[in-house]
């Protein structure tokens, strides 16, 4: 059901996570990810995967939902997976049909889809422990220096803060669409891709319909509420930088610089 | 002076087909500081292009609208007649702003550039106002529709504004978050003296106003108060409204020749009548 | 044969931390030709009850039968079942999609696969049904249309199917007393003359009374009440429980009775309030009030 899906959506708590500056967190999350890039060794691996877990354990969200924010990647780890598996060269170690499989794409399979899962883990740990809200928000203060530049910053995130803002209610809405027209007779299920796409119209119109109307009342109610761009506006929550911020930064610069010099030492 | 005065007020959607099709035809309206009012009238009567005007989301194509003193066509003014007068609006999905309650709230002091501790102050004040302070941290789609509903009036009041319109703020709800919203409101006006526009199609809700005003085909054809509307059965059926069910069944008892005063709307007053 | 649900219980988002239990072992039969009025206040479960009626829900506990068939199932039976009952959900007219009236109330018929002679007369029988002229509104877009107008297509969409049993979830919400008033007829009158089985689900106690002959209260995913509106209206601690109040009908005679006028307070139109207060006020002509 689409109401499964979990990426994006944020677990309420108090850990550190949590109670981290989002525009830290960000950050931090940009320099894991390039770190996962750059640090491609098995010590390397092993290093990242241990704090993405220790991360996930200590957010307090269940485990079950990190799990299941990979789910809909599934499809894509396991084509990665096979399609190195068969096309590395190497030494052969499975024949089937016209496909060898090779002990080096069994490994270099292995740490892609590795690469992306972490890449995934990472990216919930910030959605999971950070509100929407504060998430455009640090977006927002990070892209402020970009505005001389010509790049929207305010703009930017107020469509992202009205976007999260309406996931719910849009998931919502095409449930209900989907059942109505489901007792009408329609079938979202059967037939080959043409047909299916065909099928998606009766859902598509009344969404959009529904979306041009609420954006249109939505920018009424923000008008009569005084709205009038990023000019002059004041924020009721200021950004802090706190004493979690400098012990994640620093405890991530020290863990950076130990993998480099694991990686220099040959791991 | 009046704080609200609408004179001879004419609005024309620009992309009606019908260019003589009014949607307000000379409307003429004063409301006092203060006053709690309900407007009533059938869909396309105009109501909701009346509230327009009162925060200046619309301006007039002829004639004028003051809200306290400052006309809404006066630019100069548009962001203080918006903080003055706050709406409310009928899908309370629809306007809220933000993903958590308390910034939704504060969406509107931010906008008018207020300090962060002020805003702290007045949302809430405003939560507490409406009774939400429990679900300043809540995300607004776990929330009933009364509970959205006063969010939204929390909204509007953190801008410390004046006069409340409320555009059918219950159409969508079911009947405990009907009572929610008027008790909030009636409770505000009652408590800290702020002027109410209430436009409804229940009733029971416009019986709880100061004074009724009907409109229809763009017009007011009526204003009075509750009791003076409700006992003229007859024309407000005639306008595809309904009236509350003891001023019908008085008058049905009057048509078979029962002796009941002319003046009855509740049901106490129908007791208190028929058990002399 | 009726429609009926066996112990169902059914759990949203199950195995999640937001999981929510919204009906709780219920079984419900409702019978052939009767219209049935289900009231509770918003997440007392009512919606996600009528939604197995069709089978777009099913049961996570339990079984949903009509005329004895599971709804549950891919089998060509299961699906005959399913087409039985036919759905109008809350604000149907946020469903519409086609470019004409005439195209978006065919849908369903044409989901069925029908001829084309017999999807033009279901589509003008539906049309006659709700009241809009088939000559004037087949080639209207639907979104050109009034509100009250559209829910009127939406409903026709679902009487196109001419299914046998017809659940309609809070048909009036957010309609002005008039269109409210022509509705509330034209269901009344699918019940009378086609002999639709109807299932209505409302949180408008004034229009429960007024309609059902049925009514089942519910709350907290449980049914409270089930019994003749005679009954169901005067189980005063049951309502306060569900978050209801009484029909405004039975509130007034309730009230003059208090006030010790000798009305019977079983009236649920306004019409019968009038002839039961004239009879009581003829009654008390001849004792002291």
């Amino acid at each position: 059901m689409l109401t499964d899906i979990t990426i994006g959506q944020f677990f309420p708590g108090a850990s550190a996570l949590h109670r981290m500056d989002p525009r830290a967190k960000l950050l931090l999350l940009l320099v894991l990810m390039a770190a996962i890039f750059v640090f491609d060794t098995p010590g390397g691996y092993a290093a990242l995967t241990g704090l993405a877990v220790a991360l996930a354990v200590s957010s307090g969200v269940p485990l079950s939902m990190y799990l299941r924010s990979l789910r809909p990647l599934w499809w894509i780890l396991a084509f990665t997976f096979l399609i190195h598996l068969c096309a590395t060269p190497g030494e052969v170690f499975f024949h089937i049909w016209i496909f060898d499989m090779t002990k080096e794409g069994l490994t270099r399979g292995f740490f892609l889809c590795l690469r992306l899962a972490l890449l995934i883990l990472f990216s919930s740990l910030l959605t999971f422990t950070t509100s929407p809200l504060s998430l455009t928000d640090g977006m927002e203060r990070l892209l402020r220096p970009l505005k001389v530049v010509g790049v929207p910053a305010h703009e930017l995130a107020m469509m992202m803060t009205i976007a999260l803002r309406f996931v719910p209610t849009l998931i919502e809405e095409t449930d209900t669409i989907m059942k109505a027209q489901q007792s009408r007779g329609a079938d979202f299920s059967t037939g080959n891709a043409l047909k299916r796409v065909r099928h998606l119209i009766p859902i598509l119109v009344p969404l959009f319909i529904s979306s041009f109307r609420r954006a249109d009342e939505l920018a009424t109610a923000m008008e009569a509420r005084c709205y009038r761009g990023g000019e002059g506006r004041t924020r009721m929550k200021e950004l802090h930088v706190g004493g979690v911020d400098y012990a994640a930064a620093g405890a991530t610069a020290l863990l950076l610089a130990a993998m480099g010099a694991m990686k220099a030492a040959g791991f | 002076m009046a704080f609200i005065e609408i004179e001879d007020l004419c609005f024309a959607y620009p992309s009606e087909r019908d260019e003589r099709r009014m949607a307000l035809d000379h409307v003429n309206l004063s409301v006092e500081e203060g006053e709690f009012i309900a407007v009533l009238g059938t869909n396309g009567s105009g109501k909701s292009t009346l509230a327009k005007h009162l925060n200046a989301i619309l301006l007039p194509t002829s004639g004028v609208c003051r809200v306290a003193g400052m006309d809404t066509r006066d630019g100069a003014h548009l962001w203080d007649v918006r903080q003055t007068v706050g709406m409310v609006f009928q899908n309370p999905d629809n306007q809220i702003i933000a993903a958590i309650v308390e910034d939704d709230v504060a969406f509107g002091p931010e906008n008018l550039g207020v300090p962060s501790d002020e805003i702290r102050r007045c949302v809430n004040e405003a939560l507490t106002a409406v009774g939400m302070t429990a679900f300043q941290g809540f995300a607004p789609h776990l929330l009933s529709g009364g509970q959205k509903q006063r969010v939204a009036i929390a909204g509007t009041l953190a801008m410390r504004t004046k006069c409340l319109v409320l555009d059918e703020p219950t159409a969508m709800l079911d009947p405990v978050g009907r009572k929610e919203v008027l008790d909030t409101v009636r409770r505000l006006h009652r408590e800290s003296g702020i002027t109410v526009i209430y436009i409804t199609h229940f009733m029971e809700e416009a019986a709880a106003a100061q004074r009724v005003v009907v409109m229809e085909g763009g017009k007011v054809v009526e204003d009075g108060s509750p009791k003076e509307i409700f006992c003229r059965v007859d024309a407000m059926r005639k306008r595809g409204l309904d009236v509350p069910l003891a001023a019908e069944i008085a008058w049905r008892l009057r048509k078979q020749g029962i002796r009941l005063p002319e003046d009855i709307v509740t049901d106490e007053e129908l007791a208190v009548a028929l058990c002399r | 044969m009726p429609i009926e649900l066996k112990g169902v219980t059914y759990t949203y988002m199950k195995g999640t931390p937001f999981e929510r239990t919204a009906l709780n072992d219920v079984s419900l039969t409702i019978a052939d030709g009767s219209l049935t009025a289900i009231a509770g206040h918003t997440g007392s479960g009512k919606s996600t009850l009528v939604q197995h009626l069709n089978g777009i829900l099913h049961p996570t506990k339990g079984e949903a039968l009509v005329d004895g068939v599971s709804l549950d199932g891919k089998g060509k039976e299961n699906l005959l079942a399913r087409r039985k009952v036919g759905m109008v959900f809350q604000y149907p007219e946020q469903q519409l999609f086609e470019e004409t009236v005439a195209a978006d109330i065919a849908f369903g018929p044409k989901n069925l696969e029908l001829p084309e002679e017999e999807i033009n007369r279901r589509v003008r029988s539906a049309m006659d049904f709700v009241q809009l002229d088939y000559e004037t509104y087949k080639d209207v877009s639907p979104f050109r249309l009034s509100g009250g107008q559209m829910r009127r297509v939406a409903i026709a969409g679902v009487l196109a199917l001419e299914p046998s049993y017809l659940v309609l979830d809070e048909p009036t919400a957010g309609l002005d007393p008039r269109a409210r008033e022509e509705l509330l007829r034209r269901i009344a009158e699918l019940h009378r003359k086609k002999k639709l089985t109807i299932i209505f689900v409302s949180h408008n106690m004034e229009d429960i009374a007024r309609m059902a002959e049925r009514v089942v209260f519910m709350h907290d995913g449980r049914i409270l009440v089930d019994a003749p509106p005679s009954e169901a209206f005067f189980a005063e601690a049951e309502m306060r429980e569900a978050g209801l109040a009484a029909p405004p009908t039975v509130a007034l005679l309730s009230r003059l009775r208090a006030a010790g006028l000798p009305v019977e307070a079983d009236a649920f139109t306004a019409d019968e309030a009038v002839k039961r207060i004239a009879k009581a006020l003829q009654k008390k002509k001849g004792t002291l009030c």
